[in-house]
């Protein structure tokens, strides 16, 4: 065995055995077991899903499975902020989809890629429940409401500048 | 000595609106006066009035409105401190003269008992409410046979949407034998539009617990799960310290209060699926799986989660029935009109002035929910629509705006009560589009298990597109009701099963809308990017390149001091030139 691969196999022993040991043995927990990678790596890291479904006993494939289905778990890692463009029915009637159409032109990315420095990722998600301030968007933890394509582009430039 | 407490609202919306930066100056403000209180509390319904700060004093309160940094001080010197109550931005007041007295005062309260009023994190401020009363009232007094009995005659149906009555659902799983069974609450609250869930979960997390408990208590179950979407940190946050607390308490756990009854709780978060809500669905994801729906039978009342029997239930459902064993079925069933009894929380959005939650006697008339306590429509534009029921629901139109909000006429219109949306929309809402929106969100969000619903929605959203592109044909309207039909008829679960409404909804009162951009490429609400057209009056402008210097396309031409034009072949329909024009030079066509 070669010496790399015995760094990166302790290397996830490491970060991933007190998962491991988190599930052991309950039942129904694809989904949190997941979420925990995703905190952990920042994304589900297929190297990360291989081996805990080894140690698991649950095939990769159903792992996959699960990821792929719900819209919370992510293949590839994400930028510094998260930008989640809220796409609910009171956001749509209050113009969302120009505010969407104007930070994708203004980041040069579309929905679900990440601006070439890594700061923004770009999503679109359903209905972030603060429908009384829409259109609104989330910028990591934060909400922004009553937003006009213009308002969003100025939040968004604070956040680059904050670096 | 007196008391006095201030209260900020500080659900995910108030925080939206900026209630944090608000309540640090609070702090800073009274860092010498121990003696006042200061009392974080969730949503009560007003969001368009948000950030929300109240004074009470001795039992005498005044909410402001609007609350900033910079006004916050004021209200501090002169109210809290001062004794004086200000006059400007006065949005409630005991005394009843607040600006929207008179729309709380036609609003009844029963879900939202607590909301914006009491601080979540703190159990002791719902038992001060009779919160518990009614968990110790049923562990003590009563058979599981009374409690479903009471329930079932309130006349409580599912405020999920489907009605279902909720004491008849119990009296199953009651019946259903088993050694182990499940109380599942709903929590996935998914129908974009709708927030009425999040406020119950975040202001008022223990009327939940008491009621799946109490519902543990009537079906011979003592584990429970509520299943809350992800998206929802502050709910989980403060759904998890309130179960700590019952626990700590003894509402929750083993042996409650004495009575030989065990049941605990635990959260299970969602990971973002909307078909998570249907229940078969639901269940398949809380035991770890893709969230699929199986067709019923077998009910969950008989094989639910991990094949026990479960009994099912909205936020909503349960945060009523605490209030129903507390003051007895009668009083319940006293508001409503035929099957429809009690109250339903509405969360009111789009085109109206005073959105936020607001809830009402069943059978009261759209109308009155919109116009008397939405506040109508802004800007002296026209009602066109309200959308109801969420993706499955449906568009209801002008002439049905007196159809009394119960579940079986809002059905009649071919929309459904839901969870309780009410997306408004105006003369500028181009319903080819909303209808275009819903069925690109069920194709999105489809499990894919059946074609009609994976395969079908997606032909319905490329005739959509294409006729709001000005391409479509007469004969489109036939073959999107023929598909309507047939997706209704071959989907298992009620996402396909309704995902055809608003398409037909649309179909049935606004045909003509449908008519104009098939048969005059004309989009009525100029809408539509490929039906309309920026056009610069050239008598207006002025030159004076605003317009020219916003187009992100270089579209916009022309001379400083002179008249302007945009090459309508480069133009992306962002409307940024309309929004900069200084002399409202720019329309749409």
């Amino acid at each position: 065995m070669s010496s790399t691969t015995t760094v990166s196999s302790n290397e996830l022993t490491q970060r991933l055995d007190p998962i491991v040991q988190r599930y052991q043995g309950k039942k129904g927990i694809t989904i949190p077991l997941l979420a925990d990678i995703q905190k952990e790596y920042g994304y589900v890291a297929e190297e990360a899903v291989t081996y805990v479904s080894r140690k698991m006993d649950i095939s990769a494939s159903e792992m996959f499975g699960v990821a792929t289905f719900y819209a919370m778990f992510r293949l590839q890692p994400e930028g510094k902020y998260v930008i989640r463009i809220c796409r609910g029915t009171a956001c749509h009637v209050q113009g969302s989809a120009s505010v969407a159409e104007e930070v994708a032109r203004h980041l040069g990315i579309e929905e679900g890629e990440t601006t070439e420095d890594g700061i923004f990722t770009l999503q679109h998600v359903a209905c972030l429940g603060c429908c009384s301030l829409a259109p609104v968007m989330m910028v990591g933890d934060n909400v922004h409401g009553l937003l006009t394509p213009p308002k969003s582009i100025e939040i968004l430039e604070d956040y680059r500048k904050k670096g | 000595m007196s008391q006095t407490i201030v209260k900020i609202g500080m659900g995910s919306c108030g925080i939206a609106a900026g209630a944090r930066p608000v309540e640090a100056k609070l702090r800073t403000l009274l860092e010498g006066h121990p003696e006042i209180e200061i009392r974080k509390v969730g949503c009560i319904g007003l969001c368009f009035q948000e950030p929300l700060v109240e004074v009470e004093v001795d039992g005498k309160s005044t909410m402001y409105g609007h609350v900033t940094e910079e006004s916050v001080e004021d209200i501090v010197k002169k109210h809290v401190l001062g004794g004086n109550r200000l006059d400007q931005a006065l949005v409630l007041d005991s005394d009843g003269s607040g600006m929207e007295n008179p729309r709380m005062d036609k609003q009844v309260r029963i879900v939202l008992r607590n909301c914006g009023i009491i601080d979540p994190e703190k159990i002791d401020e719902y038992i001060e409410r009779e919160g518990y009363d009614a968990l110790k009232k049923v562990v003590s007094s009563m058979t599981s046979e009374q409690v479903y009995t009471e329930v079932l005659d309130s006349g409580l149906r599912g405020r999920g949407g489907a009605g279902f009555p909720t004491g008849l659902k119990w009296k199953f799983a009651n019946l259903s034998k088993g050694d182990e069974k499940y109380v599942v609450c709903n929590a996935d609250e998914g129908d974009p539009g709708a927030f009425m869930d999040r406020s119950v979960l975040e202001g008022d997390p223990h009327a939940i617990i008491e009621g799946m408990a109490i519902c543990g208590y009537a079906i011979g179950a003592s584990h429970g799960i509520i299943y809350c979407r992800a998206e929802y940190p502050l709910a989980i946050k403060n759904l998890n310290i309130a179960i700590e607390q019952a626990k700590e308490r003894g509402f929750l756990g083993e042996d409650i209060m004495g009575s030989g009854f065990s049941f605990d709780l635990k959260i299970k978060e969602g990971a973002g699926a909307f078909v998570c809500g249907e229940e078969t669905a639901l269940i398949a994801s809380i035991e770890g799986k893709r969230g699929m729906p199986r067709p019923r039978p077998p009910f969950p009342a008989q094989s639910g989660v991990f094949g026990k029997p479960t009994n099912i239930n909205n936020v909503e459902t349960y945060a009523n029935v605490a209030w129903i064993i507390r003051n007895g079925s009668k009083e319940f069933s006293k508001y409503g009109i035929g099957k429809s009894r009690g109250t339903k929380v509405f969360a009111l959005a789009g085109k109206i002035a005073k959105g936020g939650l607001v809830e009402v006697p069943m059978g009261m008339p759209i109308r009155e929910v919109i116009y008397d306590i939405g506040g109508g429509i802004p800007d002296d534009k026209e009602f066109k629509a309200v959308q109801m029921g969420g993706p499955s629901g449906g568009c209801i139109p002008k002439e049905l705006l007196d159809t009394p909000v119960d579940y079986e006429s809002i059905n009649a219109t071919g929309a459904i009560m839901g969870s309780g949306g009410m997306v408004v929309m105006d003369e500028d809402t181009c319903m080819i589009d909303v209808a275009r929106f819903f069925l690109s969100f069920v194709q999105n969000e489809s499990c894919g298990k059946c074609p009609f619903c994976r395969i079908g929605t997606k032909r319905m959203l490329e005739i959509l597109d294409r006729i709001t592109k000005g391409e479509g044909k007469e004969s489109d309207i036939d073959l999107l009701l023929e598909l309507c039909h047939q997706i209704k008829d071959g989907s298992l679960c009620g996402l396909g099963q309704t995902a055809p409404n608003p398409v037909l909804t649309t179909i049935k009162y606004f045909k003509d809308e449908y008519m104009a951009h098939i048969v005059d490429h004309r989009c009525p609400a100029t809408v539509c990017p490929s039906l309309i057209h920026y056009i610069i009056d050239p008598e207006k402008c002025i030159g004076c390149t605003k317009c020219a210097k916003n187009c992100p396309v270089d579209a916009i031409s022309g001379e400083i001091k002179k008249p302007h034009v945009i090459d309508d072949s480069i133009c992306i329909r962002c409307g940024k030139c309309k929004v900069s024009c200084p002399v409202g030079a720019i329309s749409v066509e």
